[in-house]
């Protein structure tokens, strides 16, 4: 063994100190989800729960929609969290796939089914978009402080499944408080909003969780 | 001939599951210790990262790695493992942990020298089709950096001279200063630093 390796033991030896070990990534995704639900909660005391019920109710593709989101939202966290600990395999960033793909292709139903009935009307829905931005920060800032205690040896895929999760969470949020029945352009700028909070954090993903 | 490799198989296969006990039985024994360095038990942690340079180098040799560079592996793996130690999971296996660490620090210093090569080859083309370059008074620039890695204190001028001056690899200055490849990467990135922070005052 090299001197150097053998000084290198020494002076992480010397360095040593009791560590408290990080929690089980379910634990970890339970808790952030915990704290989705949380979020949730706080909004639906200023909303009508009830309304947003009978919304989801109403047609098959909506509840199929937001089955999609909260399976998205859970599973990409569970993922994240997973490829956060060193001595996982990277397959974990598949986990969310088939809740994306129910998520995508019930949206996709909802949307011809109002385009049939309403067509496009013709609005920019900026406050869908900042609202799911909105939700999305709070989430994403607690998801990161939570992936900076583990230890990504991926951070751009880790990132992009905490983005997913939070754009997934904050999307099913925004899909139970909606006023009115999502049109073809809301659902269009839900995309967008979904496809931008993941966007930004894979992108800072090097910076924010780089070890 | 059939009876004879009948009769071998049962031997291989015992062979192949004693190995496979070997490899449970190394796994749960490193693991072991692990947990005890988890909870600041000093010899532990000694014997752990001793027993984790050859899997380190098995990896780092793997990957393609070139033998004057695995050194560096291996060290910036066992820093790595001190720093991600809290999130080993004892009802894991352990090495399994560690390649993973591993190969990832054998990609990253491989895609390193990939970008350091790629570098050097732009970095011949511009000096040479620069505009400026036959009459560039390179003596007084060497003159004033020399003068300003001499005003360095010790431990950053020791960096700058073996890391970028003498282009030695991490292991290499390491073992010729004495000093740790922690040590030394922290020093040379306060030394460029200074530098910087001098040159451009200096210019400005």
């Amino acid at each position: 063994m090299a001197r150097s390796t053998e000084r290198l033991i020494r002076e992480l030896g010397d360095g040593l100190t009791p560590v408290r070990r990080i929690a089980a990534p379910n634990r970890l995704a339970l808790l952030w989800l915990g704290f989705s639900v949380l979020i949730t909660a706080g909004l639906a005391i200023v909303f009508d729960m009830q309304a947003a019920m009978a919304r989801l109710g109403s047609a098959t593709d909506m509840w199929l929609a937001a089955l999609g989101s909260v399976l998205t939202a859970a599973l990409a966290a569970k993922a994240a969290f997973e490829l956060a600990m060193p001595g996982r395999p990277r397959l974990w960033a598949l986990l969310p796939l088939p809740a994306l793909l129910l998520w995508i292709g019930a949206s996709g139903m909802g949307c011809l089914r109002t385009w049939a009935t309403a067509g496009w009307d013709g609005g920019v829905h900026s406050e869908c978009l900042m609202s799911i931005i909105g939700i999305s920060a709070p989430l994403a800032v607690a998801m990161v402080v939570m992936l900076r205690r583990a230890y990504p040896l991926h951070p751009v895929l880790t990132s992009m499944l905490a983005g997913l999760a939070c754009a997934a969470a904050s999307a099913t949020v925004l899909s139970l408080f909606h006023p009115g029945d999502a049109a073809t352009a809301d659902l269009a700028f839900h995309a967008l909003a979904v496809m931008l909070v993941t966007a930004v954090l894979t992108v800072s993903g090097r910076r924010l969780l780089r070890r | 001939m059939q009876p004879a490799v009948l009769s071998l198989s049962p031997g291989a296969f015992r062979a192949f599951g004693r190995s496979m006990d070997h490899s449970g039985q190394a796994d749960r024994r490193l693991g072991g210790l692990m947990a005890s360095a988890q909870t600041g038990d000093r010899a532990a942690y000694d014997a752990l990262l001793r027993d984790c340079v050859p899997v380190i180098r098995a990896v780092a040799r793997g990957r393609g790695v070139p033998p004057e560079a695995i050194d560096d592996v291996v060290q910036e793996t066992l820093l790595t493992v001190h720093r991600a130690r809290h999130t080993y999971d004892p009802s894991r296996p352990f090495r399994a942990w560690l390649r993973t660490i591993a190969e990832r620090r054998a990609i990253d210093l491989l895609r390193r020298q990939g970008r350091q090569r790629s570098r050097e080859v732009h970095d011949e083309i511009a000096y040479e089709t620069h505009p400026a370059a036959a009459q560039a008074p390179v003596a007084e620039v060497d003159a004033g950096l020399r003068q300003a890695i001499d005003g360095l204190p010790e431990g950053q001028r020791q960096a700058i001279e073996e890391l970028t001056l003498k282009d030695r690899s991490l292991a290499e200055a390491a073992r010729a200063t004495g000093r740790s490849p922690g040590a030394l990467k922290v020093n040379l990135h306060r030394a460029l630093k200074t530098l910087r922070a001098r040159l451009s005052g200096e210019e400005g």
